[in-house]
């Protein structure tokens, strides 16, 4: 089906993904030609299937609510982009 | 040395004609001298590899040391390397440098591998040409002009170009099968599960996979014996027991009964390509199989099918990258909007962004019935076609691609044509089984990929159909003229 390019806006601000104008227009022809081929599927009976999540039909193996984790914070914040006092920085959000 | 198979590296290291460090030194050289044709590697850790080799000969001195202790292994830039750097093919990623290793890098690391470095791929393995890559496009051995299919096209040229003896690589769609098809090499990719996903920078979940590719079936298995096995930290890793890939190696074809499903060789399949895929078949026939035609009546549905549910899983698994914890962060955000949509802008590449969008659309209120789960029911559809062909037969064959390594650019601004690629290696992976691509021949130069598909877990079958077809053709021992002595 054909995408409107407000719809690409709205999906794109749930994707956090920014679009420039000058590409809004390309991104959206581009969209809809890939929905369009997917819509093939509407057109298979599938009433009488379960949905198949995993190929294996296997579900979420469950553990004890144990820690076995060593905590390694120092080094997962060693590789962030801003960090201080142990905390991950972002600009401010409450004024 | 560079034109040695690794089970010949192997026997070498063991017998010391040669030092794991000599084998290192002398890949390392020949990936700093000839991969500006390819630019098939992104990263090259030369003293660590060296590091890790002079280790390796000590292992190997005292006795020690798995099955591939000394051998240097390429790493597709997907799976996590402690202390070195992993991009993924991406500038999200261009700054990261992994704490820990992914589990298949331990267990290599274990065995007493080397890590040669770590190869170009296709963006967050989304492509089938290698042409989304943050690095710049990857170049087929056999043809510089030419793609060398992706997303695992740095791997495969790699080993193409004899500037690895083997490499690891993942497919969510066929980005192990492809490549190694266009590049004229021997790729695996395993039943879903079978190696551990743990450190493998996620794509979509429940078809991701990783894999070995080298130049033979052997050496494929060499290396699956090291990757395959359970994993407590990945909770889809499988708890079925790995077998010894190489045990079965020479059984006899005899009485084997390989299914030619009608869909893989109708319209749409080069009829150059058709011809390479029908002398294969009728040399495993001469080797004892019977060939036996069936059908897979959903074939044509597993490209909307897969591309509603690879990109849906993929806008899951990427909302990680937010400019907060790890990977590239925009400059001077305004405000935390600003900062996760201008991060998320700037730090993927096109195809990138167009999946995440689309799989957001499918998974949005409203469409998440008439895309997402319509998906999974066809994908059912799709499974059950593998599950009754498999009582038929007991391995499926047919041509990997619909033809050969197509022109650097051709299909680039063409999204859908480009999916249209991976028609024959999409169900695979939808059904989580094990399937190969094995060199069968040349079309103008360019080699032609037979793919084989097995029953979950059949690994091992599939591996001694290829063994036993590469002990009568030597397709894989052919390699390009730059490897010969010729101008790449």
């Amino acid at each position: 089906m054909a995408i409107e390019q407000d719809e690409i806006e709205k999906i794109a601000a749930l994707a956090r993904i920014r679009i420039s104008d000058d590409q809004i227009v390309q991104v959206t022809r581009r969209i809809s030609e890939i929905l369009h081929m997917v819509d093939q599927l509407q057109a298979v009976d599938t009433s009488q299937v379960e949905p198949l999540a995993n190929p294996l039909d296997a579900t979420q193996r469950l553990r004890p609510d144990q820690v076995t984790e060593d905590n390694r914070r120092d080094a997962f914040q060693a590789i962030a982009p801003a960090v201080e006092n142990g905390l991950y920085l972002v600009p401010k959000v409450i004024e | 040395m560079h034109d040695y198979s690794v089970a010949r590296l192997v026997r070498g290291l063991r017998e010391k004609q040669f030092s794991s460090v000599e084998l290192t030194e002398c890949f390392l050289r020949r990936v700093a001298e000839q991969d500006r044709h390819y630019n098939s590697f992104i990263s090259v850790d030369e003293a660590a590899a060296l590091e890790a080799a002079a280790a390796a000969d000590q292992r190997i001195g005292r006795g020690e040391g798995g099955i591939l202790a000394g051998v240097p292994i390429a790493h597709k830039d997907i799976f996590c390397t402690r202390g070195l750097r992993t991009s993924c093919g991406s500038r999200m990623l261009d700054n990261f440098v992994p704490p820990y290793d992914a589990t298949l890098i331990q267990r290599c690391n274990r065995d007493g591998a080397v890590i040669l470095g770590k190869t170009n791929m296709d963006e967050f393995a989304m492509g089938s040409s290698n042409e989304n890559s943050f690095y710049g496009p990857v170049k087929n051995p056999w043809d510089t002009s030419l793609v060398p299919g992706g997303s695992s096209g740095g791997s495969a040229a790699a080993v193409a170009a004899r500037l690895a003896p083997a490499a690891t690589g993942t497919d969510t769609g066929g980005s192990i099968r492809q490549p190694a098809a266009f590049c004229g090499i021997t790729g695996l990719k395993p039943t879903y599960g079978r190696v551990s996903r743990l450190g493998m920078v996620a794509f979509a979940s429940s078809l991701d996979q990783a894999g070995p590719m080298a130049r033979s079936a052997e050496d494929c298995a060499l290396l699956l014996n090291v990757m395959a096995g359970h994993d407590p930290l990945d909770s889809t890793s499988s708890e079925v027991e790995p077998v010894d890939y190489t045990a079965g190696l020479e059984n006899s074809l005899e009485g084997l009964r390989i299914g030619l499903p009608k869909e893989y060789f109708g319209e749409g399949l080069d009829p150059a390509t058709g011809e390479c895929i029908q002398a294969a078949l009728g040399e495993l026939e001469a080797l004892g199989a019977t060939l036996v035609e069936l059908s897979l009546p959903h074939t044509e549905l597993t490209i909307p099918t897969y591309y509603v549910i690879a990109p849906a899983e993929a806008s899951t698994n990427l909302s990680r990258y937010d400019g907060v914890r790890y990977g590239y962060r925009c400059e001077n955000p305004a405000d935390l909007y600003d900062l996760y949509t201008r991060t998320r802008e700037e730090g993927f590449g096109d195809e990138v962004k167009r999946r995440i969008l689309v799989g957001t659309y499918a998974l949005s209120a409203g469409y998440y019935d008439a895309y997402y789960k319509k998906a999974q029911q066809v994908r059912r559809l799709i499974k059950q076609d593998f599950t009754d062909g498999f009582e038929q037969v007991d391995v499926i064959a047919g041509p990997t691609t619909p033809g050969p390594a197509f022109p650097i650019g051709a299909k680039a601004d063409d999204p859908v044509a480009m999916y249209l690629e991976d028609v024959y290696t999409l169900a695979v992976n939808l059904a989580g089984l094990p399937g190969m691509s094995v060199p069968a021949g040349f079309v103008g130069g360019r080699p032609v990929g037979l793919q084989l598909i097995g029953r979950h877990f059949e690994e091992a079958r599939l591996l001694n159909v290829a063994h036993r077809y590469q002990q009568a053709t030597d397709w894989h021992l052919q390699a390009p003229a730059a490897v010969t002595g010729g101008q790449p």
